[in-house]
């Protein structure tokens, strides 16, 4: 079996990165995020970034490190709305922006993986999402195609992994990282553990091992929140 | 009197009926959970990825892999299942999800709404809004009737940029209830706030409408 599994961050991204190239990394707000790849690929100063995600972090964490260092020239995003330094990139014209319906972006990172080169929606017809694109009628009803997207590199976070890169999240964790880890040319994958061959029950694996090609195990997760919200403590069931 | 927020949450969750499942848009529509009624059996979705969504968590039982989606820390229930984005958007324009209440800054008489972005402001995104209101079975929108200049927002057309063209079921705003029937039909007044007039909503009302109350 090759070796999938690498000493750190930095190792797991060497040779893979190049300026202009295009980047998925998985999340839904700081939910899941890959926060020590993204930390590798702020390090490595690779730039002219596009970045398909579908939020752009916050000021000073997620995909947020890499606008601050101007590594990003183009972002593919569905809400980009907790995000003040995205705000004055944008507005100032320093970023590219394209906006997505969240349901078309999955969609379109599920059809890349999976050799699915366009697709019809209803999503988006009648709007400003729908200008320029092919519309084509079924059964009565009016459809816009959607293209699949694939990238360079795709930066997963899962919760373990076995050493085939059988992947396993946790909770909503999961979100984008299964439908990026299919449509990567190279997919690098952050685990906050690595269990032993066998390990996984094999009907219990989000994603097979064969979308993953490099792994690490992060140490000392932030995981931030973004909204922390709690009820009294009541002793009640919830 | 006009409804407050919490009143336009209890009267829209009325609609909700025993096996929906059902999505919530962040913001007004998530007070609707405080008012399920305790003789139905509902299914919340969190287009992040979750069937099945409980209550914020106690301060010990914060978790930062559980969060809605308008990220809020949140607890799950014995029926909650998690999935990708793709999934959960299969559920969504796939037409599985049975109600979603949304909020909007412009709804037209056709049952167009806007709800995304204000040309000239900082767009955010639409984030799931799109999807939602294109494959979800009923669509009923939370909002205040008018705006903060008093101005209506329920108009003959929508002045914003669309989120989705003719897909309004229902609006529940603090002066009443508007309904339509199908899609080819014209929304009806069917429910007044206390001591709102017929006449003060047609005033304040834009869009052609009917009256039956």
């Amino acid at each position: 079996m090759a070796n999938k599994l690498y000493d750190d961050a930095a190792a797991a991204l060497e040779g893979l990165l190049f300026d202009g190239m295009t980047v998925m990394a998985g999340g839904f707000g700081l939910c899941g995020i890959p926060e020590k790849l993204i930390a590798a690929l702020r390090d490595s100063g690779t730039k002219d970034l596009t970045c398909i995600s579908n939020n752009a972090g916050v000021d000073d964490f997620g995909l947020g490190l890499l606008l601050q260092t101007r590594q990003i020239r183009k972002m593919i995003s569905s809400y980009v709305g907790e995000n003040k330094e995205f705000e004055r990139q944008y507005l100032g014209g320093e970023l590219e922006l394209e906006f997505n319906p969240q349901g078309t972006l999955a969609e379109r990172c599920r059809a890349g993986g999976a050799g699915i080169p366009g697709f019809f929606t209803k999503t988006g017809v009648g709007t400003l999402v729908a200008e320029g694109k092919e519309h084509k009628d079924f059964g009565g009803e009016t459809y816009i195609m959607e293209t699949g997207l694939t990238a360079d590199v795709s930066l997963v976070k899962a919760w373990k992994a076995d050493p085939a890169g059988n992947l396993v999240y946790r909770k909503t964790a999961r979100n984008f990282n299964p439908v990026m880890a299919t449509a990567g040319t190279v997919t690098v994958v952050e685990v906050e553990e690595l269990v032993g061959p066998g390990e996984l029950d094999p009907d219990h694996i989000h994603t097979p091992g064969i979308f993953v090609q490099r792994l690490i195990v992060g140490r000392d997760y932030e995981k931030r929140i973004e909204q922390r919200t709690v009820r009294a403590a009541t002793g009640s069931e919830g | 009197m006009p409804w407050t927020r919490d009143q336009m949450a209890e009267r829209a969750a009325k609609e909700l009926e025993d096996g929906f499942y059902v999505n919530l848009g962040i913001g007004m529509p998530t007070l609707v959970a405080n008012y399920i009624g305790e003789d139905i059996d509902v299914t919340l979705q969190s287009e992040n990825g979750m069937l099945g969504m409980g209550p914020f968590p106690a301060d010990d039982e914060v978790d930062a892999d559980l969060i809605n989606a308008g990220k809020q820390t949140i607890t799950e229930l014995k029926r909650t299942s998690y999935f990708s984005s793709a999934d959960s958007f299969a559920m969504i324009r796939g037409g599985h999800i049975d109600l979603s209440i949304l909020g909007a800054m412009e709804v037209a008489e056709n049952g167009d709404i806007a709800n995304w972005m204000i040309p000239g402001k900082m767009v955010k995104g639409m984030g799931g809004a799109m999807d939602l209101v294109a494959g979800v079975k009923k669509i009923i929108v939370l909002m205040d009737h008018t705006n903060k200049k008093g101005e209506s927002k329920f108009l003959k057309k929508c002045s914003l940029p669309l989120t989705g063209t003719n897909v309004v079921d229902m609006i529940v705003t603090d002066l009443g209830v508007f309904q339509r029937p199908d899609h080819d039909s014209k929304f009806r007044l069917i429910e007044l706030a206390p001591d709102v007039s017929v006449e003060e909503v047609r005033e304040k009302t834009e869009a052609d409408i009917d009256v039956a109350v």
